[in-house]
């Protein structure tokens, strides 16, 4: 095939300019709200690296010693030990106590239940300060002196309402002909439940157990009244930031985020691969 | 094939079941026989009660009264599980995380059955997909789903097969191909199956007994020629095809016929298809039935004079004329394009007639529109 050259004719560059502007729109707004988005990320990432004595707020220069010995500081691995310990616990109870309520909730008409609805929705809206003020008074009434179970026993009751909304989403986007044709197909109610409720509905349970996790890992405010003398990570790192922070936390910070990254991508990719094959 | 209910065959029964929610009755006091190894339509406009009918066969539903035997086995209050019954859902209800080949075993697992696979890839064979059986759900057309799903139920060799709009999703086409195939299928595998649908000319193309439904009740059973030849009643009448009804009075008897009076003409109609409480009655004449000539034409058997055409719609193979008769009432007639006259013209006199069997006579009490303007769409 031959080609005939045509002169194109070129329009004016302010023209051309608003032509690429109006096409590249979106683009253009993504890099900006990425590049906010993941400034702090990048900062902390960065700053890991940093050979710091003490405070970790102006660069001195590149290491990796904080890498190699994540631990070096002094009460980092205590305190993450810690927080990972409470964030498992308080993860499983909710997730199964959510995920039962939500069943409940999804699944069954019962007196009362739009009235759970929307008292599950309250702890998310109560301001963190006050529930953690109240858990507190509420503990010593008890005699329960703050500490590792009191944290625990905080942390299960502030995700199960995440646990709830999240699992209850994915219920009621099942079909619920799709358990009635297990029924009709001699499945009994337990197996039904086995072999096609909760295969269908635990890509929900996932996703509300990361979620639970990460609120427990992170949250502040609740842990600092009821922990007690216990350290968790974020408490660590509020309390070092008065007489200078680690680098240290930076690396389990930059670990927690490449983790967190790891399993959402896997988990793209085996639902890519499910729903191609 | 193993079978492991075999202990329950036998005719569908159901008797005098009732199926009540706060405010009304879905189903009302229904009494049904259903043949074994029959194919069974349950015909009726949307909100008719046939679908829940069905959901109570499957085991979905509970009756508020009444029971149901397969056999001589009371199913009335067995789970869905321990039902001799399978269902192809309305939209097929595949499991879209398993593969279809799970899918069609999933009955057979549960059942603890052995040699699942070759059950499979019988299965498979008989609705022609054997090459799909590592797909996801998803992954399939409507009409691939629909065969699988139909496999899925019928491998487990049920007593009963309940279909519910099996055909609902698909296109008219596929829709026509599907309907041979499922007979044919019925046919091959020798179950009852029981069809819900909404759609006439599917009823009457598939089943052998159709029970047209209407407001719980079932208002007439019967062949599909036997319902559309011989209805009982306006709304069985007007959902089949369509029907000229003219407002008449029997005025006298003669042999097997009684003689009609309509506006003045005498007409005859077979005692036997007459479902007249008093002399009131609604005369009925099938559009197709119809013959139409010039006015001074002379044709024996019923005659109606005086008519005139309002209307003319020539569609190839007939021709559908809308004819006034001196009463003011229009009356439709198809007429075959068969006898190489030319069509008759708008504002033509014309007098129409029919063979007297081919009438039916209605309870003139009842609302003569009854059944024609019914939502089908579901």
């Amino acid at each position: 095939m031959s080609t005939v050259e045509v002169p194109v004719p070129t329009l004016p560059f302010g023209k051309r300019f608003t032509r690429w502007f109006g096409r590249n729109t979106i683009r253009i707004y993504a890099v900006v709200g990425f590049t906010y988005l993941f400034i702090p990320v990048l900062y902390t990432f960065a700053f890991s690296f940093n050979d710091s004595a003490k405070s970790n707020l102006t660069w001195v220069g590149f290491t990796f010693k904080n890498w190699q010995n994540p631990c070096g500081a002094p009460e980092v691995c205590d305190a993450l030990g810690n927080s990972i310990r409470i964030g498992l616990i308080a993860t499983t109870v909710a997730t199964i106590l959510g995920t039962m309520i939500a069943f409940a909730l999804g699944r069954h008409r019962f007196r009362g239940r739009s009235a759970t609805n929307t008292l599950i929705f309250l702890p998310m809206a109560t301001p963190e300060v006050v529930l953690g003020a109240s858990l507190l008074a509420m503990f010593l009434n008890f005699g329960i002196n703050p500490g590792f179970w009191p944290t625990v026993i905080a942390h299960i009751m502030f995700c199960i309402s995440f646990v709830v909304v999240t699992v209850k989403a994915r219920i009621a986007s099942l079909d619920p002909r799709l358990e009635q044709a297990a029924m009709d197909l001699y499945a009994n109610e337990r197996e039904t439940f086995r072999r096609i409720t909760l295969p269908l509905v635990a890509p929900g349970i996932a996703g509300a157990a990361l979620l639970a996790f990460s609120l427990s890992f992170d949250d502040f405010i609740i842990t600092n009244f009821n922990s007690g003398t216990i350290n968790t990570f974020p408490k660590f790192v509020y309390v070092s930031a008065g007489r200078g922070i680690p680098a240290q936390a930076n690396v389990v910070g930059s670990s927690m985020f490449f983790l967190a990254l790891f399993i959402v991508l896997t988990g793209e990719l085996i639902g890519r691969k499910r729903r191609k094959r | 094939m193993a079978d492991a209910s075999t202990s329950s065959r036998g005719d569908l029964k159901l008797t005098r079941i009732t199926k009540s929610y706060s405010d009304f009755n879905a189903v009302d006091d229904l009494s049904l026989t259903i043949k074994e190894g029959s194919f069974f339509a349950l015909l009726g406009p949307s909100g008719c009660g046939k679908t829940t009918t069905l959901r109570m066969i499957a085991g979905l539903e509970e009756p508020t009264a009444g029971s149901i035997h397969i056999g001589t086995t009371d199913i009335t209050t067995m789970k869905p599980y321990q039902r001799p019954v399978n269902t192809v859902f309305q939209n097929y209800a595949l499991f879209p995380h398993l593969s279809i080949y799970e899918n069609i075993a999933f009955g057979l697992r549960r059942r603890g059955i052995k040699d699942v696979k070759s059950a499979v890839d019988k299965a498979l064979d008989l609705v022609e997909l054997p090459h799909l059986a590592d797909r996801k759900p998803n992954q399939l057309s409507g009409g691939q789903q629909q065969r699988i799903a139909l496999a899925r139920a019928i491998i487990n060799r049920p007593a009963l097969l309940l279909l519910d709009e099996p055909l609902g999703a698909l296109d008219l086409k596929l829709r026509r191909q599907m309907q041979i195939e499922l007979k044919w299928i019925q046919k091959e595998v020798g179950l009852t199956f029981v069809h819900v649908t909404h759609d006439q000319e599917e009823a009457m193309t598939m089943a052998d007994t159709v029970a047209l439904m209407h407001d719980g009740k079932i208002e007439q059973m019967g062949s599909p020629a036997d319902l559309y030849d011989n209805p009982k009643s306006v709304f069985v009448a007007n959902f089949l095809g369509q029907s000229n009804l003219i407002d008449g009075k029997i005025v006298d008897s003669d042999g097997d016929n009684f003689v009609v009076d309509l506006f003045g003409q005498k007409v005859s109609v077979l005692k036997s298809r007459s479902s007249a409480k008093d002399a009131s009655v609604l005369f009925g004449i099938r559009p197709e039935k119809l013959r139409i000539q010039p006015s001074d034409a002379d044709k024996p058997g019923n005659v109606l004079t005086g008519g005139r055409i309002v209307d003319v719609s020539y569609i190839g193979v007939s021709t559908q004329y809308q004819v006034e008769m001196p009463w003011g009432q229009e009356i439709m007639v198809f007429e075959q394009n068969d006898d190489g006259i030319p069509p008759l013209a708008k504002g033509d006199g014309v007098r129409l007639s029919w063979e007297p069997i081919f009438s039916f006579a209605l309870d003139g009490h009842e609302d003569a529109t009854a059944g024609s303007e019914v939502e089908v769409s579901e």
